[in-house]
């Protein structure tokens, strides 16, 4: 029971810097998303083009990869290089791939509203702003709600990939705990970790889930 | 007053000639219904009037103001969006799919657009709304949501929610071609009602016989072109076209 206590202060950051990843690769990476889903859906022929291309780079390689050019190769390019501490590197490369699968999950929520509602507002006098805002959003973030919580759910567990920064996370934590003492129990509690922290994401997207049900389509 | 103003508008989708040269004047107060088979070109001209649809020649001016001429080029040459979209607003429009906002209530459907678009203050906008709710029939549903109601319910809320912003033109796309036929009465009745307080109307249908009792003009279009027009007297009971006549015996 004593050696339990002992792992888990350092369990706990671990749990710590986890979180953190989660937070703040969240928060920045939705709204990220939605820019570049509306630019990926603009008449303007090269920024779409532009966008589709970012898509398929952050889609079409893996995220390690991502993480360790970051860290590693960003630095190697002359003039615009820059050496970025660990978990600033790491915050970026997930911002980055995450935004781009959002931007999709986005996309296909907004491209699935019907056409009359935007005929409907631009009758009414509204502007493509008001009309993204009241009217197609509102309606797109019902139906987006279970792939985005999907896609939280797995940034949950995508935190782990850190490890290769040599960042201490749940994970790598727990694994330097279990080679030094020869006991599996951190992998247990990294488990249970893992669980709570997706337990409450789904139940906070039911209640979401709930709250949108207010209205049928 | 001359509300709609239409030289020789022509229109295509790619390679599909959809509107021919048409030209067309509606003054205040007026009621006119279009009539005509499917694939006419009705549903289009009326479309065009606020921008749903673009031209591709010709001259729209609503209310004697320019919405869009031709061009020093010949092309035809809207004006400014923030201008047109002033113009077009000036022109309710109550669809065939209601196209109502299912993520507000009724009095929100309603409210949506002044308070947006004119910067109105709910307070103020709320009892108008309630008022054209009553008007429609519709107050006890204020707090409903669209999917609540049966498609005659909704298609009455559009015409309030059209009404909400005040418009002095009225255009109506086939309001109860996906209505069930028991249905159709309490829209035509509003409709009716409009037209008894002298709101100036375009009406796109295949109630012949709300076209009948309540259009002082009927215009048929066939392939693009007004084939013939005149009052519903003269339309129905002594059409001259061949084609008119054709298509109203098919309507039997």
């Amino acid at each position: 029971m004593e050696k339990i206590l002992a792992m888990m202060g350092p369990m706990m950051d671990g749990a710590n810097v986890t979180l953190q990843m989660f937070f703040i690769t969240l928060v920045l990476s939705v709204p990220l998303g939605l820019i570049l889903s509306l630019a990926r859906m603009s008449k303007f022929r090269p920024l779409s083009f532009l966008v589709e291309t970012y898509i398929w780079l952050m889609r079409g390689t893996p995220l390690m990869l991502q993480l360790l050019f970051v860290y590693y190769a960003l630095p190697l390019i002359p003039y615009i290089g820059i050496k970025l501490p660990d978990f600033s590197a790491a915050i970026l490369a997930f911002v980055m791939n995450y935004a781009a699968y959002f931007a999709e999950i986005f996309r296909g929520g907004i491209q699935s509203i019907e056409r009359g509602q935007y005929e409907a507002s631009k009758v009414l006098g509204m502007t493509y702003v008001q009309t993204m805002r009241r009217i197609i959003l509102p309606q797109m973030i019902k139906r987006v709600l279970p792939p985005i919580s999907n896609e939280t759910i797995t940034l949950v567990k995508d935190t782990s990939l850190i490890y290769v920064l040599a960042m201490n996370d749940l994970l790598r934590t727990a694994r330097t705990i279990v080679q030094r003492e020869f006991d599996m129990t951190p992998f247990v509690i990294a488990g249970v970790c893992y669980l709570a922290m997706t337990l409450v994401l789904t139940w906070m997207f039911k209640k979401l889930e709930q709250r949108y049900a207010a209205y049928d389509e | 007053m001359n509300m709609i103003r239409l030289k020789n508008i022509y229109k295509s989708f790619n390679s599909l000639k959809v509107l021919k040269g048409i030209s067309l004047e509606v003054t205040q107060g007026e009621v006119v219904a279009i009539i005509g088979p499917s694939g006419s070109g009705k549903s289009t001209l009326l479309r065009c009037l606020n921008r749903l649809e673009t031209i591709d020649q010709g001259t729209i001016e609503i209310e004697d103001e320019i919405l869009a001429t031709e061009g020093a080029d010949g092309r035809c040459q809207y004006v400014r969006e923030d201008k047109a979209r002033e113009i077009c607003y000036k022109m309710g429009m109550v669809f065939q799919q209601f196209n109502l906002f299912p993520h507000m209530t009724v009095i929100d459907n309603i409210v949506e657009a002044p308070m947006v678009v004119k910067g109105i203050k709910k307070e103020v906008i709320i009892p108008e709304a309630e008022e054209l709710l009553k008007k429609v029939g519709l107050f006890e549903k204020k707090d409903s949501y669209p999917s609540r109601l049966s498609g005659g319910q909704k298609q009455r809320v559009a015409i309030a929610r059209a009404l909400a912003m005040k418009p002095d033109i009225m255009l109506f796309d086939e309001p109860t071609s996906a209505l069930d036929p028991e249905l159709t009465g309490e829209v035509l009745k509003a409709m009716r009602q409009l037209a008894q307080e002298h709101m100036t109307m375009l009406v796109v249908t295949h109630e012949m016989a709300f076209a009948r009792e309540v259009a002082q003009r009927v215009i048929f279009m066939d392939y693009g072109e007004i084939v013939e027009e005149g009052t519903p007297e003269q339309l129905f009971n002594n059409p001259i076209q061949v084609r008119t006549q054709a298509f109203l015996k098919s309507m039997l």
